[in-house]
């Protein structure tokens, strides 16, 4: 897997909606235009929802992926 | 205001803030903070009922008058202070709530307005409902917006591209 340079990493295991959300705007606005965040949720409703954030903000979804009922996501700051 | 990189293309959401139950306050804030953070363009009017989320946590009483001043006393005003519509039982109700979102890692509606002025929602208090209860601009939270009427809200709901009534 190609190592991708991820600038922040926000840990939301354990909330509940609406936090990993929340917790990643917070980050992300600290980040410049076309950097990346990875955010790491367990919520399984937060797969459909880092999709909908994602489609309304224009942040990118680079990578995605789930193991051991955790859902990490990869995002590019417009 | 944040810095739009595409003005008027952010998405409107205006919701009516009207009710001050524990329930509707906790859907209130959820929408509004997470609207926010998805970068639409979100106002929130506070009327009648939602007015008394929005004052300071630790005002106990507002009003000028005695009517007002028992009408505050009788529903203590604060977003931490809010009461549900069933299930209330003298405060169990809403002590519980509270113990199963800290479990759960649910946000506080405090918190969650919290985050939802941070990201730039606009909270618009009914110029109205203020002289009415005798809620003055310093027993709200800061960073509300200025006193506005029906008219306002009304001419926000017809330009957004979403509406909600809570």
């Amino acid at each position: 897997m190609a190592s991708l340079d991820i600038k922040l990493k926000v840990d939301a295991s354990g909330l509940s909606c609406p936090l990993p959300i929340l917790r990643a705007t917070q980050g992300i606005k600290t980040l410049q235009s076309g950097e990346l965040i990875e955010v790491v949720a367990t919520d399984p409703g937060s797969v459909k929802d880092f999709d909908a954030w994602s489609k309304s903000t224009g942040n990118a979804m680079v990578e995605q992926d789930a193991a051991d009922g955790k859902f990490r996501f990869v995002l590019r700051r417009k | 205001m944040t810095p739009a990189a595409a003005p008027d293309k952010r998405k409107k959401l205006v919701i009516i803030c009207y009710s001050g139950e524990l329930e509707k306050t906790w859907a209130t804030m959820i929408l509004a903070s997470t609207a926010g953070a998805m970068d639409m363009e979100t106002t929130v009017f506070v009327t009648f009922w939602g007015l008394q989320i929005f004052v300071k946590d630790k005002k106990r009483i507002t009003g000028e008058n005695w009517m007002q001043k028992m009408m505050s006393f009788m529903q203590r005003p604060g977003a931490s202070h809010r009461k549900l519509s069933k299930m209330n039982f003298m405060g169990m109700g809403p002590w519980m709530m509270f113990k199963l979102a800290k479990k759960y890692n649910v946000a506080k509606p405090k918190e969650l307005l919290e985050m939802a002025q941070a990201v730039g929602v606009t909270f618009l208090p009914c110029q109205m409902t203020m002289d009415m209860f005798g809620i003055k601009r310093e027993d709200l939270v800061d960073g509300m917006g200025e006193p506005v009427g029906a008219a306002t809200a009304l001419q926000l709901m017809t330009e957004a591209d979403s509406t909600l009534f809570i």
